[in-house]
Formats: C-alpha cells, sequence, structure tokens
C-alpha cells in the first residue's frame, strides 16, 4: 500500500459502495407495524426504553408498508389474513426483509396439526429472511434476530444477488400462491 | 323468579310447544320447539313477570350420536337497581335449548327480539352449520340463504366446530398439515 500513501487530505474517506450501502441499510431497518397475536406484545417491549431497538436504528415503527424496510411477523397467520400479509409484503418497496417471529410464524406451532385455520408457516407465503424461535420470543431474542438480519444485509452486494433472484422466481406476483 | 316457577308460566301459556324442562343441572333450562321459539322468545321479553330482555350467549352443541344439534339461549332480566352503588339487578335468570335435527338445521332467528343474537347466530352458522332462517344480515350463495359468516372467510368451506369436519387440505393456493396428512412440502 506504499505508493498510496500520504497522497490524500485528512478527513478522506475511501470505502467500497458495497459497504456504504449496506452500513446505511443496516443501521436504518425500519420495520412495520404487524402485530397479529401475542408476539406483538413482546415486538412492542423491544421498541420501548427498556430493550430500546433504536440503539439498531429499527426503532422507527412505520404504520404503512411503504415506509418500512422490514415486516416482523408477530403472531398467528390465519388462511384469512394471509391474502392480507401477502398483499402488505407486495406494496413494501425494495430492498425488503420478513422475519418470522415465533413458533406459529415458522411453523404453526401449537395449531400444527389441530388448527383448521392457521397457515403452517409464513414462509408458505411471503419469503422469510430471519427465524425468530419462541412461544412467545423474548425481546432480547428479538434483538438478536435482528443483529442477524443486519449481519445478513452487510453480505449484500449491488453486483448480483443470487438470493434475490431465487426469491423473486418463487414468490413473483404473477406467479405465486394467491 | 326461579326456573321452575319461570317453566310453570311458559306451560301455562304455550302447553305442547314447550318440550321439556332440565332442573338438577347447574345450569337449568326449558326446551322449546324450534318453530315455536320467536313467539316464545317475545314472550320472555316483553311478559311484566319475567322481562328476560339481556341474552347472554347462544351455545350451540353437536351431538353426533344423537343426530341433532342443541342451540342454548342464557337469559337473564337485568334492571336499574334501586340502591345506590350497584347499577343492576338480576331477578329472573334461565337457559332456553332448542333442539334440531343434523341433517335439517333450522332455527327461526331471534334477532329481532334481541339484537344481541344477531352476531351470536351469526357465529352459530359460521362454526356449527345452523341455519337461522330470517335473519336481517342473511345472504344467498351455493349453500342457500343462510346469516353471513362473522369469523372465517366468506368462501369457507364447512363449517369448523361440527364433530365430523373435515379439515381443508388446500387454500387458496397455501398448503396444509393436520394429524392425519400433510400437503405442506417438507424441507
Amino acid at each position: 500500500m506504499s505508493w498510496i500513501e500520504n497522497r490524500f487530505e485528512e478527513g478522506m474517506i475511501i470505502t467500497s459502495l458495497d459497504w456504504a450501502i449496506n452500513w446505511g441499510r443496516t443501521c436504518s431497518i425500519w420495520p412495520m407495524t404487524f402485530g397479529l397475536a401475542c408476539c406483538a406484545i413482546e415486538m412492542m417491549a423491544i421498541g420501548a426504553s427498556r430493550f430500546d431497538v433504536d440503539r439498531f436504528g429499527a426503532g422507527a415503527f412505520r404504520a404503512s408498508p411503504r415506509q418500512a424496510d422490514l415486516m416482523i411477523v408477530a403472531g398467528t397467520v390465519t388462511y384469512k389474513m394471509a391474502s392480507r400479509v401477502k398483499r402488505l409484503y407486495n406494496q413494501m418497496p425494495e430492498p425488503k426483509y420478513v422475519m418470522a417471529m415465533g413458533a406459529c410464524t415458522i411453523g404453526g406451532g401449537p395449531y400444527f396439526k389441530n388448527g383448521y385455520h392457521v397457515v403452517k408457516g409464513v414462509d408458505l407465503v411471503v419469503p422469510v429472511d430471519i427465524y425468530v424461535p419462541g412461544c412467545p420470543p423474548r425481546p432480547e431474542a428479538l434483538i438478536e434476530g435482528l443483529m442477524r438480519l443486519q449481519d445478513k444485509i452487510r453480505h449484500q452486494t449491488v453486483a448480483r444477488d443470487r438470493w434475490n433472484s431465487v426469491k423473486d422466481a418463487a414468490f413473483s406476483p404473477a406467479t405465486g400462491a394467491n | 323468579m326461579a326456573p321452575e316457577e319461570i317453566a310453570d308460566l311458559l306451560k301455562k301459556q304455550f302447553s305442547d310447544k314447550i318440550a321439556g324442562f332440565t332442573f338438577e343441572t347447574a345450569h337449568p333450562r326449558i326446551e322449546v320447539r324450534a318453530d315455536a321459539w320467536p313467539e316464545v322468545a317475545k314472550f320472555l321479553r316483553n311478559d311484566s313477570r319475567l322481562q328476560l330482555n339481556f341474552l347472554r350467549c347462544i351455545t350451540a352443541v353437536d351431538m353426533l350420536e344423537d343426530e341433532q344439534f342443541v342451540v342454548e339461549y342464557d337469559l337473564f332480566s337485568a334492571r336499574m337497581s334501586a340502591k345506590s352503588g350497584s347499577p343492576w339487578t338480576i331477578t329472573n335468570e334461565v337457559a332456553i335449548a332448542v333442539k334440531v335435527p343434523r341433517n335439517s338445521a333450522t332455527i327461526p332467528t331471534v334477532a329481532h327480539v334481541w339484537r344481541a343474537a344477531d352476531w351470536h347466530e351469526r357465529e352459530a352458522y359460521d362454526l356449527m352449520g345452523i341455519n337461522f332462517t330470517g335473519h336481517p344480515d342473511s345472504v344467498t350463495d351455493h349453500d342457500g340463504t343462510h346469516p353471513r359468516r362473522i369469523l372465517c372467510p366468506d368462501d369457507w368451506v364447512g363449517h369448523a366446530l361440527q364433530k365430523d369436519y373435515k379439515f381443508p387440505m388446500e387454500y387458496h393456493g397455501i398448503p396444509a398439515v393436520t394429524e392425519h396428512e400433510q400437503t405442506r412440502p417438507i424441507h
């Protein structure tokens, strides 16, 4: 690195475009207010002062999917609700992430065998990035899930994102389920 | 007024339209024939001795072995209390049972007698499949004319709390899992 040293003024920052974009996305993941059932109580708890998710830049819960980056599906998704979940997901602008919070959204939870109306995992409706297990998960677990999502975003690249192409093929509005 | 006295009063007024009584249980109830039920309901609400003006809930029971549904209406009369402190006094309290055969479960609505019956009857139709004729919020579709569903989506097939209900294995392209079979892909 000797040929490049001492060539620039103080205060000049050199970085890759990927790093800068991912830094911005990582530190301002705005979640959508999307509490469906009891998990929503824990989701509200991370926004309050004891757990304070604002430390990670994710405290701005938006009431509109069009302003949100992250959909925390907090609670039981029923067949009646599934089409609404799908529509809200489609209304979110890219880049968008989905966190399945709690046993119900991961795989049906206590309703896995004997719930006639419960979707057996929200990943049958929308693509899920992070699964946070628990019934309900502690707020610490949800913050852990948020940090793992930040890890995931840090490894994105603007060049070519294989995950996005897989995701789009499986869940495009034209060909996906419902 | 005790349930026995209410039963005597009804027996005097309606004779053969009252099908029976059960007083030994913790939930004393009077059995009324389905076709006479709205007429009896109006009497229960309007009679000055009874004034059963409050429908607490409607319970539908699936008696699969007896091939019938039992619908129980819990009634009480709430009056403004004369003494301060407690706003209401409950003077009369009784339950009415209406039995209908399972294959033609039809009961005349009482939503015009107690407004609370409106949503309760919609729920009883949605989950148990009991058709309340003349319901103010009725729809007509491939199942005939029936109260609008209240919990399940409008295009739901079947009635979920019937004992012989078969779980849907697919709804709008979303696969499902039950005790016996699975259409959800195994990862």
